[in-house]
């Protein structure tokens, strides 16, 4: 793989919504060029065929009867909002100005 | 301080309150939670009406359960109704969550008395308990050394007899290497074995919630009570919680047991020792000792960091501002959530997400995420392939005694490599328990390590009996 570079860095910073400094781009590439560089080791692995893991013991499709019951109290949860509105999460606009 | 069996016992008795038993583990945490930072929050008023409340039903003759008076010591990302709960983030401090974990609520009706919560690396990502918002834990046995972690509050709350029992939860080795550090029992139970529903999610496929006590009787006692199945965690397993403390006296007479290369290599002279006095004692109680080397646990740290950032990036994507905990204002949505998330994650948790946007990114998914998965099997099929010549597996929990802070700080991959034997374990969802043998360096404790396949939580227990016998604590 090629090394990771700091506008990879960078990039990689908004999907995540994380502001970074100038510094700590440098700091992050470097660091998270050692791991990854770590990681070249499985990277080189030839695993044409292996079924990946997701759950160790294979569980699936749990399913729960279709039955009505009781969940968190409306109030208490918008109680622990930053911000709520009649009842909701307020949050800042979302969309931006008219043109 | 009174071992868990020993207070569950005089409290049920009613030769000790319960309400005695928890002033004297409220007298200890004041005495040294300024000095070691053990606890983030003491629920003094709580702990008390619960601790009165179980001598008045004591004097009624009822039973009062299992973990009778035992003040318990919590995690602080295991949520408990009402109680502050920060994972030591800023970015959840001053939340009280609105319901509290299967856990804790199966501790209550054993009737332990949760005491407070502990301090963590920031949200479990961590082996030194230096990533904490609130700062470091010390290590009780040595105040210029890390207790390990991420679990390391919950280790130094036993190892200071300020609780004989605390929870943790094991992702890389969370618990068994602090424990290791602290000269305690350490379980990391079968994944799904015990419920996750009110842990908040690290990496939701190696998370698992586990006790650390002074005693491998204790620590069964504490998983029998919160073990068992959960409607409430859709991974939890289909089954009652197994038979434990019946069996921690069974020894290990015609089992055997490998030694795995893989797991003591490059780990410092004193500990690839202690593992060779327990094999010794293994030997001496009847095991077999077959040497073994599983080369496939030497891809784990990789597999383990790509894996872990990845699912952390997915969980920790819910801390946004718009529901609760910190909120940093902006003029839009998407600015608002940025300031919130750079402000409120500390630099680990930001590195670890941003590796594991990363792995999971476009163009990367592959030769990162995807290659990683693809050896978690080849590490469960190394598992499988060992279980088929021997019952248990034996190797060291960690490299080295507690290190002195500040020694790996500066170097994420230095901290990351003293997971390298925990991590195993966590990728192939099996059961494992560190258990102290013998001392090193300055005196301080070192962990040995017995592994052992997918629900052999009884066979571990008895393993780890024999060798707390050969150690010297009959």
């Amino acid at each position: 793989m090629p090394s990771l570079r700091r506008e990879d860095v960078a990039h990689v910073a908004k999907l995540a919504r994380l502001t970074m400094s100038e510094a700590e781009l440098d700091k992050f590439t470097e660091q998270l060029g050692q791991v990854l560089e770590h990681a070249s080791d499985i990277n080189a692995l030839d695993l044409e065929g292996v079924i990946p893991t997701a759950h160790p013991f294979g569980l699936i499709n749990v399913v729960r009867d279709d039955e009505r019951r009781a969940s968190l109290d409306h109030d208490v949860v918008i109680a622990m909002a930053p911000d709520a509105e009649d009842g909701r999460f307020a949050v800042p606009r979302i969309l931006g100005e008219a043109p | 301080m009174r071992s868990v069996r020993q207070t569950a016992l005089d409290v049920q008795n009613g030769d000790a309150s319960a309400l005695s038993v928890l002033e004297e583990s409220l007298a200890r945490i004041r005495a040294r939670n300024d000095e070691l930072n053990v606890f983030l929050y003491v629920d003094e008023e709580g702990a008390r009406a619960a601790a009165i409340a179980l001598d008045e039903r004591v004097a009624r003759g009822e039973n009062v359960g299992a973990l009778a008076g035992v003040p318990v010591a919590l995690k602080d990302n295991l949520c408990q109704t009402s109680i502050p709960t920060t994972c030591s983030s800023k970015i959840l401090e001053g939340w009280r969550p609105p319901y509290s974990a299967t856990v804790v609520d199966r501790l209550l009706l054993a009737g332990a008395v949760p005491v407070g919560k502990t301090n963590l690396d920031e949200f479990a990502m961590g082996s030194s308990t230096e990533n904490s918002a609130f700062g470091p834990t010390k290590n009780p046995l040595d105040t210029t050394r890390v207790p390990g972690g991420s679990s390391g509050g919950s280790a130094a709350a036993v190892a200071a007899d300020m609780t004989p029992l605390a929870l943790g939860s094991d992702t890389g080795g969370s618990i068994r290497q602090p424990a290791a550090l602290c000269g305690l029992i350490g379980v990391k139970p079968t994944y799904g074995l015990v419920s996750r529903y009110g842990l908040i999610a690290f990496a939701s496929s190696l998370d698992q919630i586990g006790p650390l006590t002074k005693t491998v009787a204790d620590a069964a006692m504490a998983l029998e009570v919160i073990a068992g199945h959960d409607p409430l965690d859709s991974t939890s397993l289909p089954e009652p919680s197994p038979s434990l403390v019946a069996h921690v006296e069974d020894g290990v007479a015609g089992k055997r047991v490998g030694v795995v290369r893989d797991l003591i290599d490059g780990a410092d002279e004193e500990v690839v020792a202690a593992v060779g006095r327990a094999v010794d004692a293994l030997k001496e109680a009847g095991a077999t000792i077959v040497e073994l080397s599983v080369p496939e646990f030497r891809l784990g740290l990789s597999a383990y960091y790509l894996i872990a950032p990845a699912e952390a990036s997915s969980n920790l994507a819910r801390f946004d501002g718009v529901r609760y905990g910190l909120r940093v204002n902006a003029d839009d949505v998407t600015a608002m959530m940025e300031a919130t998330r750079t402000a409120g994650f500390g630099e680990e948790v930001k590195r670890r997400i941003m590796l594991g946007t990363y792995a999971l990114s476009a163009g990367y998914y592959d030769a990162y995420y995807g290659q990683a998965l693809k050896v978690r099997t080849l590490t469960i099929d190394a598992f499988r392939r060992a279980y088929e010549e021997v019952d248990l597996l034996l190797g060291a929990t960690t490299p080295s005694v507690a290190f002195e802070f500040g020694s790996k700080t500066a170097d994420p991959m230095a901290m990351y490599l003293s997971d390298v034997f925990t991590i195993p374990s966590n990728l192939s969802g099996e059961p494992a328990i560190s258990i102290p043998f013998g001392t090193g360096e300055a005196g301080l404790p070192i962990g040995v390590q017995l592994l052992g396949p997918g629900r052999s939580e009884a066979l571990l227990f008895a393993g780890a009996r024999v060798l707390e016998i050969a150690d010297g604590r009959p």
